[in-house]
């Protein structure tokens, strides 16, 4: 088996039954497999909220950790679109020619500083940085922030020994307390200045709203996109025939970003609570227990998807649901597909190979699965063009 | 060549031209409001939704399974409606009206 290649472990559960079952801090979830299922639940916002306890809709749970409710993702409609409306526009600046100019010389540097190396860990020294990096572009601060970002190491929740790590956590949340402080002082035009001054339902947002705003863009936006360039990385060091492919047909890159979206979905699941008793695949799902849209699995679906298990760069019909579906469909998308239709870009026109020198498996455990969603530690050689 | 008339949410009516790629496409280039086109037009967003003129539907045919699939859930999907990324551009549909639902 391949390094990049990442399996289905949810392929006999989804087609005997269409769900799974894992316990999460004894707060057990049923887990959504088949893509019309994942579809149609995360449709009914009614039935499976995200409005619960905040933190509960997230696997594992944060409700231990967090009492601020992340918006607008832990907002059901109608308010959510309160919300949503307010900063969509904030977050679909990546369509920007300005943005996009930026983001190609962050990703450049980053890769200018790689090659000077003989070898690079890629988790550590380019994906966390390369995030880090264009997360100041798409919060609008000053490019020198992302340093104390790549100093919080790789998961802003999780240790080496943890799932789930208060004290980490408490970082993040003192950290963003700390910059609403000083967008009140001295306004800038950052997101956090614009959510300061911004209304909701007529009231200006408090604190506390600010604060779940930008965790929600802190967090939501960390490992997944960390994960994703790090196993886009892998992949080519293994198909270096497909990183030539895309130089001689650059018209498929954004195909090949949906497709390598799809198959790697960096974030497996996402939960919901049902608010009254309810039935998924023939199973009983009680009132104020939780589900969850496994994403990962849907996007295997063979029953939608030909030849799932395998990249098709340029699959036309990809109906995938890595960042979710519905209402609460990913609020980072925009800035996510730019910088990996960016790297893409970065990666055909400087290298000429990658070879894998040491890599280690990130696996997630998940009740009966198991599912790598990246690397713990993918060390390789560039070999520039 | 095809020239397609777009019906945006406020009745305005825009007229555009164009040989190849897909009406997404052209509506997105063209700066259509209501059509985003997140995904670039693999079926996997649902920004794109248009309702086809009654007497336009023998042109530009009806959805795909997959597609009506991802139409289902919409809130204001009836028998006309398409994804229009999936709907190739050629001198076929030319003079063909959509409206877009946003």
């Amino acid at each position: 088996m391949k390094k990049s290649e990442q399996s289905d472990p949810f392929a006999t559960a989804r087609v005997e039954t269409g769900l799974g079952f894992m316990d999460d801090q004894n707060d057990p979830v049923t887990m959504v497999l088949g893509l019309k299922d994942v579809r149609k639940c995360a449709h009914n916002w009614k039935t499976y909220q995200s409005g619960a306890k905040p933190g509960r809709i997230v696997i594992p749970s944060e409700v231990n950790i967090r009492e601020t409710r992340q918006i607008p993702f832990e907002v059901d409609p109608p308010e959510h679109k309160t919300y949503r409306d307010l900063i969509e526009p904030w977050f679909k600046r990546p369509l920007e020619a300005d943005y996009q100019e930026q983001l190609t010389a962050i990703i450049e540097g980053v890769f200018n500083d790689v090659l000077q190396q003989p070898e690079t860990e890629v988790v550590s020294q380019l994906a966390l940085v390369l995030q880090s990096r264009a997360l100041t572009l798409l919060l609008n601060t000053p490019m020198s922030d992302s340093e104390t970002w790549i100093n919080w190491g790789t998961h802003v929740f999780r240790s080496d020994t943890t799932a789930l790590d208060g004290d980490k956590a408490a970082i993040l949340y003192d950290y963003i307390e700390a910059q609403i402080e000083r967008a009140e002082q001295s306004p800038g035009n950052d997101l956090y200045s614009l959510l300061l001054q911004s209304k909701v339902m007529g009231k200006p947002m408090t604190k506390e709203q600010i604060k779940g705003v930008m965790i929600l863009t802190f967090a939501g936006g960390r490992d997944t996109v960390i994960n994703m360039v790090t196993n886009t990385i892998g992949y080519f060091a293994e198909h270096p025939e497909d990183l030539h492919r895309l130089r001689d047909e650059p018209s498929i890159i954004n195909k090949s970003v949906e497709e390598l979206i799809r198959y790697f979905s960096p974030l497996t699941q996402m939960g919901r609570v049902a608010t009254e008793d309810a039935s998924i695949c023939e199973h009983a799902v009680k009132a104020d227990t939780r589900i969850s849209l496994c994403w990962a699995s849907a996007n295997r679906d063979e029953r939608v998807f030909e030849n799932p298990n395998d990249v098709v760069l340029d699959r036309k019909l990809n109906p995938h649901v890595a960042f979710g579906f519905g209402t609460h469909n990913c609020l980072g998308a925009t800035h996510a597909r730019q910088i990996l239709q960016t790297l893409l870009s970065v990666m055909i026109n400087k290298l000429d190979s990658i070879a894998i020198v040491d890599s280690k498996d990130n696996i997630e455990t998940l009740g009966e699965f198991k599912r790598k969603v990246g690397f713990d530690h993918l060390t390789v050689q560039f070999k520039q063009r | 060549m095809a020239k397609i008339t777009f019906v945006t949410q406020d009745e305005q009516s825009i007229t555009v031209e164009a040989t190849s790629g897909s009406i997404m496409e052209l509506a997105v280039d063209n700066n259509i409001p209501g059509i985003d086109g997140d995904c670039g037009g693999v079926c996997s967003c649902a920004t794109c939704h248009v309702h086809v003129a009654a007497q336009d539907m023998a042109k530009t045919g009806t959805a795909s399974e997959i597609e009506s699939d991802m139409l289902e859930l919409d809130d204001n999907v009836n028998e006309y409606s398409r994804l229009c990324c999936q709907i190739d551009i050629s001198d076929d549909i030319d003079g063909i009206t959509l409206k877009v639902v946003g």
